[in-house]
């Protein structure tokens, strides 16, 4: 079978919606796409437990630092089932950590901000979580069966995730004038990154797009972003506090929310490593990682000590 | 003239500007702990089924591990977990001759024997 | 408070000793050697999280009953401070390494095994009730953390030394755990010798031993702890603190 063959047939089967698994031959770039794509994922969650792990030890009660604490569980859990999943794409998870920490691979810009207020656990959970989700929904589709997999037991963990956050505003948006303060605080300063989360405007694209065609993907960033803005412009209201857009409006002709232009520039430079906490957050995932080695090193030695001795024995 | 435009998606970062040209550093293997397959029996009666997989230092601690990263909810009273590179698995180049011919053996379905209504209890 | 009914300050020593350990090893979360232990260990903080909020609750119950005022498990474990606190000092001292983390598991978890034994006998059925739910999790911290102990202790050179350091730090903080208080209800000295036994018998298959010094600090339960702990309460209660009477 030639390379052309093979690479129709691999089409056929995206187009006809089935699956493709681990040993399946697929285009190398293919390969390529999924690899990046999901161990990007994968150290997202890994580094956004970071910005709620700040608030860990100053939840304000029982409750919420359990909540709290189960939320950033789950993201390492989220990170681990991503990571397996790239691990069937022939890559370690000690290669995807090394090109994490080297600053080669990369992970989402929105975790580079930081939490500076008990109010910005809810907003995370609401907003940013709020915005992961639109995507992940999508992805429990995507073509390549163990992401799609490990995209459906993500999801429905999530599940709680953007509850809880919204739940946690609309305690505060209840509360004292300083706690409605620190609930519109936390809405400004998220608002305008999460929409950055879905990435730049479509019309800075080409038309053909491969991650679309092979079924990576199935909706456009500014798809996503309207489906978004659509649904918070009405959750807000609930809460009784505003977006920090002059331009956000219904419009009717459209049956969408019109949005003011993203700060690109802002954007651009958070990925390019200038945002508030990138150093600070990649320093932490080195750290970790670097006192972690003697405790993984020992553990290997110990296993090895052990078969050898159930060996001679 | 020519103009590179790539498309970006949520997920798919993009590196545009970031001129950091570190290459993978080659990584010590004797902290790699290998790669397990988790296997789930989420109730009684029911089959082990595939849950994910996960890294740990030997069995016991991969029972563990699969104990905290996929029974956080409840979800199985019994775990299996063999190590990665133990499965071994069919080749999908010879799924048609594997696979395709049990499609015409439709004897072996029950459903294929048409006995009359009076037969009871079968 | 009125803390005369010395049941009351026995119920909020069981919760603090919970509650101060949950938050160490919560710093913990993001920051473990690898994914999954970082997983694992938050699974042993959000049980003792539990543990202390479920004893937090009794005790307000039962405070409330006694002297008609309004305490919640948020009041008990943010209002008080520093000198109110009943847990025992090996509780909030600082995470150091892995070693020393999953050490202080080990001795604490160990004991509370024991303790929880008796107590899952009590004539307080709401007290027996929440030991024997907590045994079911104390079971699995002693597991997980004696086979992390035998395995750093047998492991490599580096990881044997570093579990000495963390045995010779946190044992003179062990003998707190069996001196008695005015409001113990359990006769310690009896848990004595079996929590001994147990841990040297993990220590020896770590090859590693109890050390030689055995004077013992203590304080802790009396509320006279070490300056560790006021900063942890400092962190902890700052946005109750700040925001008195908030609802969060």
């Amino acid at each position: 079978m030639t390379l052309h063959d093979l690479e129709k047939i691999f089409q056929a089967k995206i187009d006809q919606e089935i699956k493709i698994e681990p040993k399946d031959w697929m285009p190398e770039a293919y390969r390529k796409t999924n690899i990046r794509q999901i161990s990007q994922h994968a150290h997202s969650e890994i580094v956004g437990m970071l910005p709620e792990g700040n608030w860990i030890s100053r939840a304000p009660s029982l409750k919420r630092k359990a909540i709290l604490v189960a939320k950033v569980q789950d993201e390492a859990g989220h990170g681990l089932y991503l990571y397996a999943a790239a691990e069937t794409l022939g890559i370690s998870r000690d290669q995807m950590i090394d090109d994490l920490h080297s600053g080669k691979a990369k992970y989402s810009s929105i975790f580079n901000y930081p939490t500076l207020s008990w109010a910005d656990m809810g907003a995370i959970g609401w907003l940013v979580d709020g915005a992961a989700i639109m995507n992940q929904v999508m992805l429990c589709r995507t073509s390549y069966g163990p992401y799609a997999r490990a995209m459906v037991r993500i999801c429905k963990e999530e599940s709680f995730h953007q509850r809880q956050g919204f739940d946690a505003l609309l305690v505060l948006s209840k509360g004292s004038e300083a706690q409605r303060a620190m609930c519109q605080d936390a809405i400004n300063r998220w608002w305008w990154p999460s929409l950055m989360m879905f990435g730049p405007k479509d019309s800075e694209s080409t038309n053909s797009d491969q991650s679309m065609k092979w079924k990576i993907k199935r909706k456009t960033n500014d798809e996503l972003r309207q489906n978004f803005v659509d649904m918070i412009a009405e959750q807000i209201k609930l809460l009784g506090m505003t977006l920090p857009d002059p331009d956000l409006k219904w419009n009717e002709e459209r049956k969408h929310y019109d949005f003011g232009e993203i700060d690109w520039t802002e954007f651009w430079n958070v990925v390019k490593g200038n945002g508030p906490c990138n150093k600070q957050r990649l320093d932490a995932r080195r750290k970790a990682h670097t006192e972690g080695q003697w405790v993984r090193e020992a553990a290997i030695a110990y296993a090895n000590k052990k078969k050898e001795k159930s060996a001679a024995a | 003239m020519h103009i590179n435009i790539t498309k970006y998606y949520y997920g798919d970062i993009p590196d545009a500007g970031n001129n950091n040209t570190h290459e993978s550093t080659g990584h010590s293997t004797t902290s790699s702990w290998p790669l397990w397959e988790v296997f789930i029996r989420s109730k009684q009666g029911l089959d082990h089924k595939h849950a994910g997989s996960l890294h740990a230092a030997d069995a016991a601690m991969a029972i563990e591990n699969a104990r905290d990263v996929y029974t956080r909810r409840q979800e199985g009273i019994s775990i299996w977990v063999v190590e990665s590179q133990y499965i071994h698995a069919s080749n999908p180049d010879d799924a048609e001759m594997f696979y395709e011919p049990a499609s015409d053996k439709v004897y072996r379905h029950p459903t294929f024997y048409d006995l009359p209504d009076e037969v009871k209890h079968m | 408070m009125n803390l005369k009914n010395l049941y009351h300050s026995f119920l909020l020593h069981l919760a603090d000793s919970s509650l101060i350990i949950a938050q160490r090893n919560g710093e913990c979360c993001a920051h473990g050697p690898i994914l999954e232990q970082d997983i694992a260990i938050t699974n042993i903080t959000l049980d003792l999280l539990g543990q202390s909020r479920n004893f937090y609750q009794y005790a307000a119950q039962r405070l409330n009953e006694a002297n008609g005022s309004s305490e919640t498990e948020d009041t008990l474990a943010y209002h008080r401070g520093e000198r109110d606190f009943k847990n025992f000092l090996l509780c909030e001292l600082p995470n150091g390494d892995w070693a020393q983390t999953i050490t202080r598991q080990f001795l604490f978890s160990c004991f509370q095994q024991l303790l929880f034994e008796k107590l899952s006998k009590s004539n307080d059925e709401h007290l027996a009730a929440i030991a024997n739910k907590s045994l079911k999790e104390i079971q699995y911290h002693v597991k997980w953390s004696s086979e992390w102990v035998i395995r750093l202790g047998d492991g490599t050179e580096e990881s044997h030394e570093r579990m000495k350091k963390a045995i010779d730090y946190l044992w003179p903080y062990t003998g707190e755990m069996f001196m008695p208080a005015t409001y113990d209800i359990i006769n310690l000295e009896d848990l004595k010798s079996i929590w001994l036994n147990k841990v040297e018998a993990v220590l020896q298959e770590a090859t590693l031993s109890v050390p030689a010094n055995t004077f013992m600090h203590s304080g802790g339960k009396s509320g006279v702890h070490t300056e560790h702990l006021g900063f942890l309460l400092a962190e902890m209660q700052y946005l109750q603190r700040t925001y008195p009477g908030a609802e969060w």
